[in-house]
């Protein structure tokens, strides 16, 4: 069958390891999960995505094959293009994949539900006529997942997580773009989907804003152990904020290889290891040889 | 020559910084510009100088059939409010009013949410607004008096007429300028339908309904003192236009004026009080207009 065929060829250039390579090298595997025995908790099987312009229909993703378990951080990194985004709002359940699967936690996803919240990069994602608390409540609510008082309760509870406690009653537009995306964050976590969907969430953020967002968001992991798939076109971002990182290549996207980056943290962007993976990975992305000189995407 | 040339090479330092307390981080604005933030100071400056004008042109012509001071149009005011006439015409102006918005406001909403939810909705909405917003409701007025008859429902069809179109392209507009991640976010919580328009299409578009709401308000004062004046009195009970029309045959023309200056205050009343309240509890604390 062509998908199994495609599944094969896609995972044929996983990376091998690299004699230097710290975080990038699959010798050096996850301690908690070395061999998952488990089911992915997301599975994404043969996937195609398109999408019609006035003139011509495009596809932006063909036969995608990934698998995301409980309590990973996933990276789609790629160039512009690749349909990653694409990809993240089809397992959201915007669009209708037209081949292929997205299944989570073994069920095929059919349209956009509370179990897979989106983290968008754009400030606009928070409704403007309601404040942080009920921001975070919102989906709470809407989805009839709790109660007014208990939605609440766990509203202030993320908020706290998220240490907005002092502007629970503020209104978005009197947030800055970092608080923002702290509500959206908090919000998607209220919710306690199966999977967090982040795209680009800190693009839109000025450069130590970033940084300090992906500290927290690093630290907010470390306490509740959610499902994480994290869309950026940032390889330092992907290999910090990620355990596992998929790189797409564009037109249409297709699954180049997947790396394993969960030894990397924030403190370890100066290190040549680090620097030695944005290397390989940047020279991945571009598709030409290894590029000793070629300077770090920031 | 100039190619040579280097910046000097200066030393470097990192100095402790005391704690600014020379001067306040912020003050407050003088007086008088606090003053000239008030808006209802400035419009009220505004009224008032346009009454000061009135007045010295009446007193400049001094005609009283032709136009009645600024004052002597207060007194007819202020006789027709105390003998109770005036509020009796206003009563049953606004009581027609009434009836004529809010069913055109449900109306427009009904045919709006249509038309966010299907094509044919949307290709209904916009036709029927290109032909009828350009239509003047009172030009429908006899075909309504022909319908039906000298009571208020022909009165409350040329409302609904003149609220419905453009409350409804307004409201529409609104909608489809609602930003796509929002839609997406709503739709993420698993909102559709009814529910979704409701909590996320309604208060994100809230900025263009209230405009259309502000337009329709108009439209419909405006049109039904318009058609009280054509043909007024409802079984003897005629509203704040019949009394303008009734005043003028009798050539009572402060009575006119004091009419005219009631339908403007309304109006005022309407805008400044319920609109503008509106939208300071609304879409200004959300931040969604300045």
């Amino acid at each position: 069958m062509t998908l199994v065929a495609a599944r094969e060829s896609h995972f044929e250039p996983r990376p091998r390891p690299a004699p230097s390579g710290r975080g990038l090298s699959e010798a050096t595997a996850p301690p908690r999960a070395p061999a998952p025995t488990s089911v992915p908790l997301l599975q994404v099987s043969g996937v195609s995505l398109e999408y019609r312009t006035p003139e011509r229909v495009v596809r932006a993703t063909h036969r995608i094959d990934l698998d995301v378990y409980a309590a990973d951080r996933f990276v789609l990194l790629g160039p512009s293009g690749c349909g990653k985004s694409t990809l993240l709002k089809a397992i959201a359940g915007f669009h209708q994949p037209v081949e292929g699967e997205i299944r989570v936690g073994g069920e095929v996803v059919r349209g956009p539900g509370p179990d897979r919240i989106v983290v968008f990069q754009e400030f606009d994602q928070l409704p403007p006529w309601k404040t942080v608390a009920q921001n975070v409540a919102f989906p709470l609510r809407a989805a009839g997942l709790l109660g007014r008082r208990e939605a609440e309760a766990r509203a202030r509870h993320y908020i706290d997580k998220v240490g907005l406690t002092r502007f629970a009653d503020s209104y978005p537009h009197q947030l800055s773009g970092g608080m923002k995306q702290r509500v959206a964050i908090a919000r998607a976590l209220a919710t306690q989907p199966k999977v967090l969907l982040m795209d680009e969430p800190f693009a839109a953020l000025d450069a130590l804003t970033r940084r300090k967002m992906q500290e927290e968001l690093l630290a907010l992991w470390d306490e509740v152990r959610f499902t994480l798939l994290f869309v950026t076109h940032s390889i330092e971002e992907a290999l910090v904020v990620g355990n596992r990182v998929a790189l797409l290549s564009p037109h249409p996207g297709r699954v180049r290889s997947e790396v394993n980056a969960h030894d990397f943290t924030l403190s370890d962007i100066g290190s040549r290891d680090f620097q030695a993976a944005v290397q390989r990975l940047h020279g991945r992305l571009f598709e030409a040889g290894p590029e000793p000189d070629a300077s770090p995407v920031p | 020559m100039n190619q040579h040339v280097l910046p000097p090479i200066r030393p470097e330092y990192d100095r402790v910084l005391a704690p600014f307390v020379e001067a306040p981080v912020e003050r407050a604005l003088p007086l008088s510009t606090r003053l000239w933030q008030q808006e209802w100071l400035r419009k009220g400056l505004i009224l008032a100088t346009l009454a000061v004008a009135w007045e010295a042109l009446a007193r400049f012509q001094d005609n009283d059939l032709l136009l009645p001071g600024f004052l002597a149009t207060l007194s007819a005011l202020g006789e027709g409010l105390a003998s109770g006439e005036l509020l009796e015409r206003v009563r049953i102006s606004l009581g027609v009013l009434a009836q004529g918005y809010l069913a055109g406001v449900v109306l427009a909403f009904g045919l709006t949410t249509l038309a966010v939810s299907t094509q044919g909705g949307r290709d209904l909405l916009s036709t029927l607004t290109a032909m009828f917003n350009p239509l003047p409701a009172i030009a429908l007025l006899p075909l309504a008096l022909l319908w039906f008859g000298l009571g208020s429902g022909s009165l409350v069809f040329v409302l609904v007429h003149s609220v419905l179109w453009p409350l409804a392209l307004n409201t529409y507009a609104g909608f489809q300028g609602v930003p796509e991640t929002l839609r997406m976010a709503g739709r993420n919580y698993g909102l559709r339908g009814l529910p979704y328009v409701w909590q996320i299409l309604i208060p994100a578009a809230l900025p263009a309904i209230l405009s259309g709401l502000k337009i329709g308000w108009a439209f419909a004062w405006r049109t039904l003192i318009a058609a009280e004046l054509v043909f007024g009195a409802a079984s003897g009970k005629g509203g704040l236009g019949w009394y303008i029309f009734q005043n003028r045959n009798e050539l009572y023309t402060d009575r006119v004026f004091a009419g005219l200056l009631l339908v403007i205050a309304i109006g005022l009343v309407v805008e400044n009080l319920v609109f503008a309240s509106l939208e300071r509890l609304t879409v200004r604390r959300w931040g969604m207009v300045r």
